[in-house]
């Protein structure tokens, strides 16, 4: 992962460069106009999102029963991570809400689901963080459960709101949008795995670290 | 000792530590009814309780409850660590959480045997009148909170910070049965019952229970060993 | 499944940056008695759990014969008895019901005349049917002792077993270890109360902030040693 790291430093800057100039191209879409354009960020954040909650379940699992404790640390890295993304699609999310359709907030299924697989994952950090010793596998068993809880969430909330008529959130996809959506969403993937690779590093460092200081105990 | 047999031992030992003291029972009622008198000055407008609402009220005051039983169950069993001696017998240890399970539920459905028939009379909601349909998706509803609760209650017994993070990790993941839940009860509680829609939503209930249940049979034996 | 010795080999264990536990080494034979001394926090119970299975090391090997805790399972629980600080008693329930509940657990045959054999043992058959919570300590003692022991395990595993006993509870206690070791154990116990095991104990080890020693052979009784080492 190391190695790769300047790679993925510049192909992301790379694509975080053009991307801007790909969703200018982009045609305007017919009722929102220009904020509608949020869109290619937005979505290409949450596919990222759960991309990394997905991640974060399976190296959880092979920590979990197999052992490993490498996959702890990418475990945890990307549960930062998918809070992180969580962040912006829920920042991104009202922000266009709020311009195209005059409210903040109005429970759509995907807003709501994102938000609570962002508190799933948000919890995971509080655990690793205030649960005291254990709390690794404890947090492991968490993200597995989380990552399993993504089809339920999306159903239950789905049927929640399609009951009632609600705006839709994602337009049906034009072709000529559907390029810089995919452009962005691996812009994400790239800074996703960028950002992956330097904390799971950091998280070995810090592990050497304690290595470090139980050799100086023991002398 | 056989897997079943284990659970039952630990179901029947829980029920009579609980028959003794009667701690968690009489907590866990009187703590739901004080919930549903608080949801009801919030929700109840001119002596008319909002629509759903009562529904609303049954499944978050049996969540509440639900998360402080839980709570009071394993405090008890850290205060003796007799949960270490549970798991240090040669019993497979996913069967100590299947006989715990059985005894969270039990209380669960102890607690709501109490609470709906007073949501009937305080809400005028007519839960019974599809009777089958409501006891179904108290059951599936209970049973995949109970399994959920009932792992990480058992985890987080010897953590700092567990009763607060008891909260903060379970209701996120019990979403769906809470959604599950309340929007079956209202459909059937609709002048003309939604047959279709509640039933759509048990089967959604009972899938989570298998799915969730599966998963805290594989990961409670290694998320216990430290 | 059965074994006849306890063999620890470079174990180490740590909680993040604490170390409790530095490459200890030492194997316990059947018929014996181990004492484990040490001062508040330098690892004694840390040993204990991992030698109970409850814990991992976080390096190193325990080996029960030649199996390992993984390969054992829990047919190698069957052998392990563990008597800890808290006693792993429910106080809403009366010793008898305590009694045969781990019984039960354990897959003990014959539970009822074993349950007498220990109540009878523990001193308490008068006072089976009376609620835990209403015993004095050293009855609690006693019981939690004749718990640990109910299914005859191979390894015995005492935390700290004489604090706060009285002089004739402690002797009973001694008579009762010794019976047990007679007949094959092997017997961990870890202790401050150094006067009440010295006629007890056979080998006799020194946990010092996480390293084993074992206690210098001398002239003394068992405390002269230990401070002796300890001064040193």
């Amino acid at each position: 992962m190391k190695r790769l790291f300047p790679v993925l430093l510049i192909l992301c800057i790379g694509m975080f460069a053009y991307a801007p100039f790909l969703i200018v191209n982009a045609p305007y879409e017919s009722t929102m106009g220009l904020v509608q354009k949020i869109f290619y960020f937005h979505v290409a954040a949450a596919m990222t999102m759960f991309v990394a909650a997905f991640t974060c379940g399976i190296a959880s699992a092979v920590f979990l029963f197999g052992r490993r404790p490498g996959a702890d640390r990418v475990g945890f890295a990307a549960a930062e991570i998918t809070v992180l993304l969580g962040l912006i699609v829920l920042i991104s999310g009202p922000l266009w809400a709020r311009k195209a359709w005059g409210v903040w907030w109005q429970w759509d299924a995907r807003l709501t689901s994102t938000l609570v697989m962002w508190l799933v994952f948000q919890a995971y950090l509080l655990l690793r963080r205030f649960g005291g010793p254990g709390s690794d596998k404890l947090s492991a068993a968490v993200a597995i459960f989380g990552a399993a809880l993504v089809p339920f969430v999306y159903w239950s909330v789905n049927m929640w709101r399609t009951v009632h008529p609600t705006t839709s959130v994602v337009p049906t996809l034009d072709a000529s949008m559907r390029g810089p959506l995919f452009w962005c969403f691996g812009a994400f993937l790239c800074l996703f795995l960028l950002l992956l690779a330097a904390r799971t590093e950091l998280q070995e460092r810090r592990a050497r670290l304690d290595d470090l200081y139980l050799a100086l105990e023991d002398s | 000792m056989t897997f079943l047999a284990t659970a039952a031992l630990v179901a029947r030992k829980d029920l009579l530590v609980e028959t003794r003291s009667r701690e968690v029972i009489y907590t866990s009622l009187l703590f739901a009814i004080s919930c549903m008198l608080v949801f009801a000055f919030g929700l109840v407008k001119e002596g008319r309780v909002v629509a759903d609402a009562a529904a609303a009220i049954l499944w978050i005051t049996i969540a509440f409850a639900g998360t402080l039983a839980l709570g009071r169950i394993f405090d008890r069993e850290r205060q003796n660590e007799t949960l270490r001696a549970l798991l240090l017998a040669p019993a497979p240890r996913a069967a100590i959480y299947v006989g715990k399970l059985a005894g969270v539920l039990a209380l669960l459905l102890l607690v709501e045997a109490i609470v709906v028939p007073l949501v009937v009379l305080m809400f005028d909601a007519p839960l019974f009148r599809h009777a089958g349909a409501m006891l179904a998706l108290l059951l599936a509803g209970s049973t995949g909170y109970a399994a959920v609760g009932t792992l990480f209650a058992a985890m987080l017994a010897r953590s700092r910070s567990r009763g607060a993070l008891l909260p903060v990790l379970l209701y996120p993941i019990t979403v769906p049965v809470i959604i599950g839940g309340v929007r079956g009860t209202a459909a059937l509680l609709q002048p003309e019952a939604d047959m279709v829609v509640a039933r759509a939503w048990l089967m959604m209930l009972i899938s989570f229970d298998a799915v969730f249940i599966t998963l805290s049979l594989w990961t409670f034996e290694p998320a216990m060993t430290e | 499944m059965d074994f006849r010795s306890l063999t620890f080999s470079g174990v180490s264990r740590n909680f993040g940056r604490r170390r409790a536990l530095s490459s200890v080494s030492f194997s316990a034979q059947a018929g014996q008695v181990v004492a484990l001394l040490g001062a508040n926090g330098s690892g004694k119970s840390t040993l204990l759990s991992i030698a109970a299975t409850l814990l991992d090391a976080s390096s190193g090997e325990v080996r029960y014969g030649s199996v390992t805790a993984r390969e054992g399972g829990p047919a190698l629980r069957h052998r392990i008895g563990l008597l800890g600080h808290e006693l792993y008693l429910y106080p809403e329930l009366t010793a008898a019901e305590n009694l045969r509940f781990f019984g039960d657990l354990y897959g003990l045959d014959r539970v009822a005349p074993r349950v007498a054999e220990a109540l009878a043992l523990a001193a308490l058959a008068d006072r089976a049917d009376d609620p835990v919570s209403a015993y004095s300590r050293g009855m609690r003692q006693r019981l939690a002792l004749e718990r640990a022991l109910l299914h005859e395990p191979r390894l015995v595993l005492l935390d700290e077993p004489f604090t706060g006993l009285d002089d004739l509870s402690a002797m009973a206690l001694r008579d009762r270890l010794s019976r047990v070791r007679d007949q094959g154990a092997i017997v961990i116990l870890t202790t401050h109360e150094l006067e009440a095991v010295d006629a007890l104990v056979d080998v006799a080890w020194v946990l010092s902030r996480g390293r084993l020693e074992p206690l210098a052979a001398g002239a003394g009784s068992l405390r002269e040693r230990y401070r002796r080492q300890v001064q040193a």
